[in-house]
Order: structure tokens, then sequence, then C-alpha cells
């Protein structure tokens, strides 16, 4: 656990160094491709898709606009139950919180249930400082956790590994954290699956506290909610005495005709199932059944500022499902840890910056780690539109360095081009110059384009960053424009 | 019906031969063309990066360009986008009622090529002849923001002498992306090289889409392979005829 986001370098420098990384890059082709065909097929067996879509943003709209009646009956629905309620502004107070009723019940170790938000948050290195062990649970999470990693995607953490890596993994770390794996470990999926069973069986068995976050919290009747794969969550949410539950004020739907929807939504855009295997529900404590001491932490940090943004808070609507990474052209050769955060893909690139504010160097280029394509809002649940949100935080980028005395080289070409844009006969002007240079261009360069026009050649400078890779035609003699002008639209042609 | 053409600004200083072969295709299905010399740009680049308050000034020219047509047509689904959805935006940011009541008026008579050609003038056969092996990239912003659907491979199909064959993964995005394309150079670049990929497995001799800014970075790839493929715009196809050749 002595990795972190902190201090990663902005998308760009990141991204090269993913791009490089041939097994990343294999492994992300191939789990991403099965993913996505395996979504494609249940979502297009369901009749309305599209009307499921709208419910389900219409759901989290309804909660996200009334967030602190929703917040409060919440509250007062746990406490009547028997939980107990604590509100955190940031990740500093959660991991106190947390870190605070592990120690009032003198526990050296936790087993936690697969959740974003406690990564988000840095909760492990918080219990580690405190001299308590957590242990993951979940498959993916605890391949990250033994192979000392960060996690790559929001459903699947350990997707950039595959079975040998982790077959590696499992029979170095395994022993270091509990029972070791089978000397003759095989990278067969249940040789590997049947092994972290039998690691984890041994924590599930002692562990008498346990911390979760929640896919959803109902407001109606207190009811927090975890969906699964694995059935990890289901034991630690049963077994161990206390339960602590680390949950963004963003997970909250009014009651359970809201939460219909977003059910029927989640296992077919994620896991690209029909149904998850394990949903688990739970209303405070019942006496004699499960924990029999509940807490429920419900946490801001940056949400409240996510949600002031008008066009960005549709991103708060997020149910972590993962299709929008899966779909992502740009998250498939770079993989997640290229943007810094436990939050990667197009979901990231704008959750982050709207959580985090703008100003900071990585977090500002993450709205630029996006062609604009669309693939995201297409397969959204609960359709954030993604790239309405990006162009939208990219202003704010700029903005944000309007007053700056020494305008950046992209700032003056921007400010150049429009100028030269607000005037046809501006344009021209530049045209006419393009096409002198297109001219020496095509004479320096000597080469020629397939279908036979002359190449601009490599050019220097900024230009690099365009010829370095691809060939550039060079521009015409004569415009379009000027074309036009010459020929009386072609007609004297 | 009074249509004007919207050239551009790649096509117009780049890549002109799109621009005149609209024209000329327009002119052979009966449609008087006019060429408002007072237009510049959609705003997109300024837009898409960022920079609102460099595209207001952008929009502007551009809604006094084209005032008063019917219709204006464009051979590039990114620009006819641009307008449509993000005119708006800057006009809001302009905070100009008058501007936003202009953008109102132009923005919806914005047509992609194969949108006017389909669904304006209802024809899929426009008289083309192109003997050569070619497959289509549906460009994101022609696929995702305006929905042309299958539109301009119907026009495709119905010009002769084309061996039409289909691309493999074709609804990924090429990678160009605007400024992304140098902003985040290398992702952009892998994009392309698996994009060409899948050109070149086609055993395609031309490459055709409806944006010849995607075209300049997928086609700037397959040259840099020396692959043997060229890149044309969908209107360049579509305005080819017998005599031509």
């Amino acid at each position: 656990m002595t990795h972190t986001f902190v201090g990663m370098p902005p998308f760009p420098a990141a991204a090269r160094e993913a791009l490089a990384n041939t097994q990343l890059r294999h492994n992300l082709a191939h789990a991403t491709a099965v993913i996505r065909a395996k979504r494609a097929a249940v979502v297009g067996e369901v009749e309305d898709w599209e009307g499921l879509r709208r419910a389900g943003a219409a759901a989290k709209e309804r909660a996200l606009l009334d967030l602190e009646t929703n917040l409060l009956r919440l509250e007062e629905e746990l406490t009547s139950r028997g939980a107990t309620v604590h509100w955190a502004r940031d990740a500093e107070e959660a991991n106190a919180i947390v870190v605070g009723l592990a120690q009032r019940h003198g526990v050296d170790e936790v087993v936690k249930v697969k959740s974003m938000v406690t990564q988000e948050i840095g909760l492990n290195d918080a219990l580690v400082d405190a001299g308590i062990l957590p242990w993951e649970t979940d498959l993916a999470e605890l391949i990250v956790q033994l192979g000392d990693d960060l996690p790559s995607h929001i459903l699947v953490p350990a997707i950039h590994r595959n079975r040998a890596e982790i077959r590696e993994i499992f029979l170095r770390q395994m022993a270091q954290a509990g029972r070791p794996a089978p000397a003759l470990l095989t990278d067969e999926p249940a040789a590997l699956a049947e092994a972290a069973r039998l690691h984890l069986r041994e924590k599930f068995m002692r562990a008498s506290f346990a911390v979760s976050g929640a896919n959803f919290a109902v407001a109606q009747t207190g009811t927090l909610v975890v969906v699964e794969s694995e059935g990890n969550g289901r034991m630690c949410l049963t077994l161990p005495e206390v339960l602590v539950s680390v949950v963004g004020i963003e997970k909250v739907v009014a009651d359970w005709s809201d939460l219909d929807p977003l059910l029927r939504l989640l296992p077919r855009s994620s896991t690209g199932e029909r149904m998850n295997p394990y949903t688990s529900m739970w209303s405070g404590v019942t006496p004699g059944d499960g924990p029999q001491e509940v807490h429920v932490v419900l946490l801001d940090n940056g949400r409240t500022r996510a949600l002031a943004d008008e066009v960005g808070r549709q991103a708060l609507r997020c149910i972590r499902c993962s299709a929008c990474l899966n779909t992502c052209p740009v998250y498939e050769r770079t993989g997640g840890h290229a943007y810094g955060s436990v939050y990667p893909g197009p979901i990231g690139a704008i959750l982050n910056p709207l959580m985090r504010g703008p100003g900071d160097p990585q977090t500002d280029s993450l709205p630029y780690a996006s062609s604009l394509c669309g693939a995201c809002f297409e397969v959204c649940p609960v359709r954030i539109d993604i790239p309405e949100v990006l162009v939208h935080l990219r202003s704010r980028v700029v903005d944000g360095h309007r007053g700056d005395r020494l305008p950046t080289p992209e700032a003056v070409a921007m400010r150049a081009a429009s100028w030269a844009f607000a005037d046809a006969s501006r344009l021209g002007l530049v045209e006419r110059a393009s096409g002198l240079s297109g001219t020496v261009l095509g004479r320096l360069s000597r080469s020629v384009l397939p279908g036979g026009r002359a190449s601009a050649g490599r050019l220097a400078g900024p230009a690099t960053a365009w010829t370095g890779a691809r060939d550039l035609p060079a521009p015409p003699r004569e415009s379009f424009r000027q074309w036009w002008a010459r020929t009386d639209g072609g007609r004297d042609e | 019906m009074r249509v004007a053409i919207l050239v551009t600004c790649v096509n117009d200083a780049m890549f002109p031969d799109a621009g005149k072969a609209t024209v000329r295709l327009l002119r052979r299905l009966g449609i008087d063309v006019d060429f408002p010399a007072a237009q510049t740009c959609c705003a997109q680049p300024m837009v898409n990066t960022g920079y609102l308050d460099e595209a207001v000034p952008v929009v502007r020219t551009f809604v006094d360009a084209f005032a008063g047509y019917d219709a204006v047509v464009t051979p590039s689904g990114s620009c006819a986008a641009s307008a449509r959805h993000q005119h708006a935006l800057v006009a809001e940011r302009a905070g100009d009622a008058a501007l936003a009541d202009a953008v109102a008026e132009t923005a919806p008579r914005v047509r992609e090529l194969s949108e006017f050609l389909v669904d304006d003038l209802g024809v899929t056969d426009v008289g083309a002849y192109y003997p050569h092996r070619v497959t289509y990239h549906p460009s994101c912003h022609t696929l995702r923001l305006l929905g042309v659907g299958d539109r301009p491979t119907r026009l495709l199909q119905a010009v002769r002498g084309i061996t039409l064959v289909d691309l493999p993964g074709a609804r990924e995005c090429c990678g160009f992306g605007g400024t992304f394309a140098v902003k985040n150079s290398d992702v952009s670049v892998a994009m392309g090289s698996d994009k060409a990929r899948h050109v070149r497995e086609t055993d395609a001799e031309v490459l055709v889409a409806g944006d010849n800014s995607c075209l300049m970075h997928i086609g700037g790839l397959l040259s840099r392979q020396r692959s043997g493929v060229r890149v044309a715009h969908l209107a360049e196809v579509l305005a080819a005829t017998e005599a031509d050749r």
C-alpha cells in the first residue's frame, strides 16, 4: 500500500507511458472487447432500453434536486432502525470516523467489501497508519492489494492484469497476508478463484469488523444496497458484529420505485448480466441477525461542489457501472492509471475535475483526455452527456487562465484564429499565405501522398505533434474561396 | 429554395476539392448553390478546446453570412453538428439575445450533405460513377451527434461501378478529435493506427468519409505507412461521373 495516485503527471504524459506497455494494451483490448460484446447482447434484448435509461436518469435527477430532504430522511430512517449516522465533509473526516470506530472496538483488522469510495478517500492507508490491517475481499481488489498496485477500473479494478500475472501475484504475496496459495497453482481461472476463496474464507470466519460502501441508499426506509457478483460482500455484510458503510451523498434515492429502474440498468450495463448474483439490502440493525452495530458515514468530499455546477451536476447521477470505460477508445488504450484517480475513463475525466475544482495541472488535463467521440454518452445507463460536460469543463480550465500574464502558445493560437475567423477578408489573406507556403513545402518535401497530392513533409516545432507520425498534404495553391472568385463558382471553369 | 454551401475552414484552406465536388453534385441535382463569401469557420476548434469567448465573434460571422438561406449544406458532419448543437451555447456565453435569436434561426437549417440529399431532396441515386473498391468510415459526429444512420452508405450503394466493403470496427473513433490530435497525439495516433489497420484489412483502394478532418488524420497514417490506400470525401465520390474519366 505504498502506491498512490498523488503526484501523477498530467494525462498526456501518463498516457504516453501506458501506451508503451504492450501487456497492458493487450490485456485491456481483450477485456474491454469481451465486456462490450456482453453488454451489447443483454442491452439489446431489453424492449425499451431508452425508456429505462430515461427512468433511471429521472430517478437520480429527482434525488439530487432534493438532496437535502432525501439525506435527512435517510438519516432519520436509519437512526430509527438502530444505525448510527455520521457526516463527513471530506476524506480526512471520513477516515477519522472509520479509524476511530475500529479503535473503539480494539480490532487490528477489518474485512472490506469492494468500494470505490473507500479507495477515493484512501481509507486503507489511514487504517494501516493506525496499525489496523484492511483486507480486500473482492477478487479484483485482492489482486490489486496483494500486487501493491492501484485500481485501474471501477468494476474490474485489476482489469490491467491477465491470469498469468495474477497467478504470480498469488504465489508471491498470498502467504504474507494469510493462507498461502497452493504451490502448484495454475493460471486456470477456476484454480485462481479457488485459491482466493480459501485465502479469504479464513478472513471472513474471524472478522468482527467490516467496511463497505453502498451502490444505493433508499431514503424511504433507510436501506443500503450492495450489488455484487462474488458473495464476498454478503459474507462481510452478515458475519461481522460491526458494519461501517461509507456512502457518497449522491447514492441516495427517494424510494423503492426510484430504485427499480436503477437495479435493472446496473447489471446489464456493468457486467453484461441480466441480473447480478448477489443483491444485499439492510436497514439499520436487525436484532439477532447480522451485524448488531451498524454505522453509516455520509460523505461529501467534493460532491456538493459538483452539484453546484449546473452543467456538470449530471455526473452525480453516475451509478459506477463502467460502461463508459469499457466503450471508450481512449481508456481501452491507456488503461485507468493514466487518469490518476480511482475514477478513470470518461466518467473520471469529468467527475474528478468537478469534485476537486480546477487549478491543478493533472486535474485540468483530464477534460482533454477525450476525442469527444460520444460513445460514452451512447452507453451511459443514466444518460450523462459526458461530451457536453467535457467541453464545459475545458472552458472552465481556459477561463481559469485568462488572467495569466504569459498566455500559453495554445491561447495565442486560439486568439489568432478567432481574429482571422471573425472576418472573411482576414481569412482570405491567411489562405493566400498558406497557398504560397504549400507550393514551397510541396517542392521541398518531394514526397507524394497516395492519390498524387504533394506532402508538406516533416514539419518542425509544434507541428511535429502531427507530422511525427502522420503525413500532411501541402496546402493547395488555390483555396476554395479563391477558386469560387476566379471561376464564378465553377461556371467559368 | 435558397441554398448555401458551408464549405468549412478545413475544406476551404486544405481540401477545396470537397467543396468543388459538393457544388458540382448539387448543381447536377438542380440546386443553384451559393457560396456566401463572408463565411469563415463554425467555431468548433475554439468551443471544443474551451475558448468560448474566442468563439463568439466567429459565430457572429457565421450567422451573418448564412442569414436568409433556406438550407446551409455542408460536406462535414462535424461542422453541421457544431452549428446545430454548440452555437446556442456560444450565444449564451456572449449574453447576447439577438445573437441567440439569430442562432435559433440559422442552426436548424444547417444540413450535412447526406442528410440534405436523402431527406430534403429525396434522392439516393445521384447518378455517380466510381469504379473503385471503397470502404466507408462513419465519423463520430455524423453517427452520434447528427444520427445520419445509413444515409451515406445508401448513397454509396447506388453509385455505379463501386465495390463497397464493410469496415471492421467502423463505429469506433479514428482518434482525430480536433485539438485532441495534437494535445494527446500519442493516444490519437494509437487510435488512428488501429483504424488504419482495419482499413487495410478491407483491401480497399479508397477510404471514404463525410469529414475531411478525420480523413486528414487516418489518411496521414495510411500515407506514412505507404499503404497504397487513398482517402476521398463522400462528396467527391458522389460527384464523380463517367464523363470525368
